[in-house]
């Protein structure tokens, strides 16, 4: 019969149609922004300074090393180095960024910034609702809106700080015994 | 599939007159080519693709690759007549000294085809073709009579590299607009100074921002958020 | 025609009982008119314009024109490592993101001889078959909304394709511009909990697959559209360098994960599918095929996975140099044959970079396949190219 294929293709949307008022699965819709989906942990939008502790500027895990910069595909992001130097989480005395500006009009999220960073200092975020009306300078971050603690780390990403903790707690075990050993040597030695 | 020297040694038993060369590639792909003479170029393509035992009928990828002027620096021995005066006599002496002489070796514009066989699923076969210097003997004959699938891609070599390809059936500028002068993938090409603002801005664009300030402006450049000096 | 069981191939088969088209006789004497389909058109999968001549509804003549989407990839390539080049190469082809990736991947492994380990292998098949299924849906999709269905296979579509990339957003973070792959492997390990995941939707695909087929196959008026139009011939398209589906819909063998056997493609038992009518139908049902041979082996790939690393130990991922020379690699992208041509002279960025787009050169022959039809059919010829506008422009 001519139409018939019209037709079997009318009953598929009628069967899908009417599934929708009783399969989750054929309604898809989530009416943003009134209804969210849960982000996955994965997910990743623009970077962010970690720092531990509570004071932001005391606690800040980058030593403007610069590798960041140089390997950021877009160039989205500008560093300068101070001049001093300030005791980082291992006590060893390291400098820290005077300026870090990330531009996330540029950042395509390509996130290999965060895989280059050899301190751990810079990770993805998952924050999106981000527009502004400035044009120019809007959506420049500079090192104060881009730092956030690391405990906002746990809530945003849980695994993966967890792996990172882990990871800064080892090192930092590996460098007391370390010191342990040469003072003891030392000591040895002297007497 | 035969190796490079063989093919080389069949196309030459063809066609005695093709002046033909292994370029040999260093990497560990193994992937040499065959640099082809402009002159018999489009013989040794169509010997190529109707041959029994290649028939390389499926041009996948052509490709132009710039090689700019190098400037070579060598440290020549020269022996020289020269007049010294020993023991207040004056006599005539050979010396030799050590000169740096410097010359340009003149660079090219290269055509690099990628070929296979559907056929016979074998292949990659590289040819490469190169024009006598980048500025005006800029020809090179078009394979697109032979393989239909050089069309755009010669058009889209011609467009940024701005190597002529004679005998082509349409050449004109693919990817930029008619209109456009200059070929933007030549390792020479200076971006027109339509600068905007960047406030992350690195090494080249930092130079170039600075100078449209101070150029704009007539003044010195100040400093910017993000973008300081 | 039956598909013979022991061949690698099949034929893509229609149902019978439709009348054949009436040819068109000129309609206008004198003028011929001309258009410009485009830019801003929505059937043209992004910025594309064709300067169509008409005589009448007939096409005399048709030149594409494109460039809209220019950014110069390869000239950035030139000014930033190997690694920064990777995320770029997720915006090719921006349907097809892991499949980019692992075709750049794949030439620089070449270009440095770099072993990759089999878990690797077997992750980049799987997400390599995700997206193939992914874009072959989305491309019938688009192709029956341009013939008028008014989005609504293009949106069953997109129901299956939300759920892969889920998956893509839970392994890579990011739901297309992944930035996946590595030289030596992938940037992450899939947990067990992804891959259980995995297996569950790529169970419920089938009667995905089922469904699409029932809705569209027998429908009448998608077979007097597409049957007979568009014909290509495989001599010409061979010799136009065509590649993908459409090659295979013009009855050519030649799929290059069978030829080329790159990854661990010669493992899996995959049949290929070929036209025998060379038109916008036997593309459209290639596709479809294609859609349940992916299936088939993202069920085995699943299944089969080992432990182990994901990542060459020995890899280097910043600061890269290769030793000077070249390579070209090639893998069988959802459009065609995707290649990275690279030449290296030892410093920390490429000499030379160049993309093989299959979009751009599967255009070649547009215009011969569009003389002689109507504007209507412009429309499907080109759907049936399935190109997309990043790779056509880079």
């Amino acid at each position: 019969m001519l139409g018939e294929g019209i037709l079997k293709g009318l009953a598929e949307t009628a069967r899908n149609f009417f599934g929708s008022y009783f399969s989750a699965e054929r309604l898809t819709t989530v009416e943003y922004p009134e209804q969210r989906i849960a982000p996955f942990e994965a997910a990743r939008v623009f970077p962010f300074l970690v720092y531990d502790g509570t004071d932001w500027q005391a606690g800040l895990r980058c030593v403007s090393c610069q590798i960041c910069e140089k390997e950021c595909p877009p160039k989205c992001i500008y560093i300068e180095k101070s001049k001093d130097k300030k005791p980082d989480a291992l006590g060893k005395p390291q400098f820290y960024p005077a300026r870090f500006d990330i531009d996330i009009s540029v950042c395509m999220s390509c996130q290999i910034c965060v895989e280059v960073c050899p301190f751990e200092a810079i990770k993805m975020n998952t924050e999106f609702e981000l527009s502004t009306n400035d044009r120019f300078g809007g959506l420049l971050l500079d090192r104060e809106q881009l730092a956030k603690s690391n405990q906002y780390y746990h809530e945003i990403h849980a695994t993966e700080a967890a792996e990172v903790d882990a990871r800064l707690a080892a090192e930092k075990a590996r460098v007391a015994a370390k010191a342990t050993s040469i003072a003891a040597a030392r000591a040895g030695e002297g007497a | 599939m035969k190796t490079i020297e063989e093919i080389k040694s069949t196309i030459e038993a063809a066609l005695p007159d093709a002046a033909l060369e292994i370029v040999p590639n260093p990497s560990p792909s193994g992937q040499h080519s065959l640099r082809i003479q402009p002159g018999q170029a489009v013989e040794v393509a169509k010997f190529l693709r109707d041959n029994v035992e290649l028939k390389l009928d499926f041009l996948s990828n052509v490709t132009g690759v710039d090689w700019p002027d190098k400037e070579i620096a060598e440290k020549v021995k020269v022996t020289r007549q020269g007049i010294k005066t020993v023991d207040g006599v004056e006599q005539a002496v050979e010396e030799t000294i050590e000169e740096t002489r410097k010359r340009i070796e003149p660079g090219y514009l290269e055509a690099v085809y990628h070929l296979y066989s559907v056929e016979k699923k074998h292949g990659p076969v590289i040819l490469r073709m190169r024009t006598v210097n980048r500025t005006d003997q800029v020809e090179l004959p078009s394979l697109t009579p032979i393989w239909r699938s050089a069309e755009f891609q010669e058009r889209e070599i011609f467009d940024l590299f701005g190597i002529v390809f004679t005998g082509h059936p349409d050449l004109r500028r693919l990817l930029m607009w008619d209109g456009f002068k200059d070929h933007p993938m030549r390792r020479d090409y200076v971006d027109p100074d339509d600068f905007e603002y960047e406030p992350t801005a690195h090494d080249d664009v930092l130079r170039r921002a600075q100078e449209h300030e101070a150029a704009a402006t007539g003044q010195q450049p100040h400093q910017e958020t993000g973008a300081g000096a | 025609m039956n598909p013979s069981q022991g061949d690698s191939s099949i034929i893509a088969q229609r149902p019978e009982g439709l009348p054949p088209r009436t040819p068109i006789e000129p309609q206008s004497e004198g003028e011929l008119l001309e258009i410009a389909m485009g830019p801003h058109h929505p059937s043209t999968h992004g910025v594309f314009r064709m300067d169509v001549t008409l005589d009448g509804e007939r096409v005399v003549r048709l030149k594409p024109v494109f460039g809209y989407l220019h950014r110069n990839h390869e000239k950035i390539a030139e000014s930033v490592s190997y690694l920064a080049s990777m995320p770029y190469t997720d915006r090719l082809d921006y349907l097809c993101p892991l499949t980019n990736n692992w075709a750049y991947a794949l030439a620089v492994e070449k270009l440095i001889g770099q072993e990759v380990p089999e878990r690797a292998e077997y992750l980049r098949v799987i997400l390599g078959e995700l997206t193939r299924f992914q874009n072959h849906a989305s491309s019938i999709g688009f192709l029956i909304q341009e013939m008028g269905a008014s989005g609504t296979p293009l949106m069953y579509a997109f129901r299956a394709r939300e759920k892969i990339l889920d998956l893509f957003e839970e392994l890579t973070g990011a739901r297309m511009m992944v930035n996946y792959m590595r030289f030596g492997g992938c940037r992450v390990d899939a947990s067990s909990a992804w891959l259980d995941r995995t297996r569950k939707v790529v169970a419920n695909l089938p009667m995905f697959v089922d469904e699409f087929e029932r809705l569209l196959c027998s429908n009448e008026i998608l077979m007097a559209r597409t049957q007979g139009v568009g014909v290509l011939r495989p001599e010409l398209a061979i010799n136009a360098g065509v590649t993908g589906p459409m090659l295979r819909a013009s009855g050519v063998n030649y799929d290059v994960r069978k030829v080329d056997g790159y990854g661990i493609y010669n493992r899996f038992n995959f049949r290929v599918p070929l036209g025998d009518h060379w038109d916008v139908y036997d593309r459209f049902m290639v596709r479809l095929l294609e859609m349940k041979e992916s299936l088939k082996i993202l069920e085995v790939a699943l299944k089969e996975i080992p432990g182990g690393p994901v990542m060459d130990s020995k890899a280097k991922i910043r600061g890269l140099r290769p030793k000077p020379g070249e390579a070209y690699g090639r893998i069988e992208s959802p459009k065609g044959e995707l290649g990275f041509y690279l030449i290296s002279d030892g410093g920390p960025n490429p000499y030379r970079y160049r993309v093989r787009p299959p979009s751009l050169i599967n255009l070649t022959i547009l215009e011969d396949m569009c003389l002689g039809h109507d504007v209507a059919d412009v429309v499907l010829i080109f759907g049936s190219v399935d190109i997309i506008l990043g790779e056509v422009d880079r």
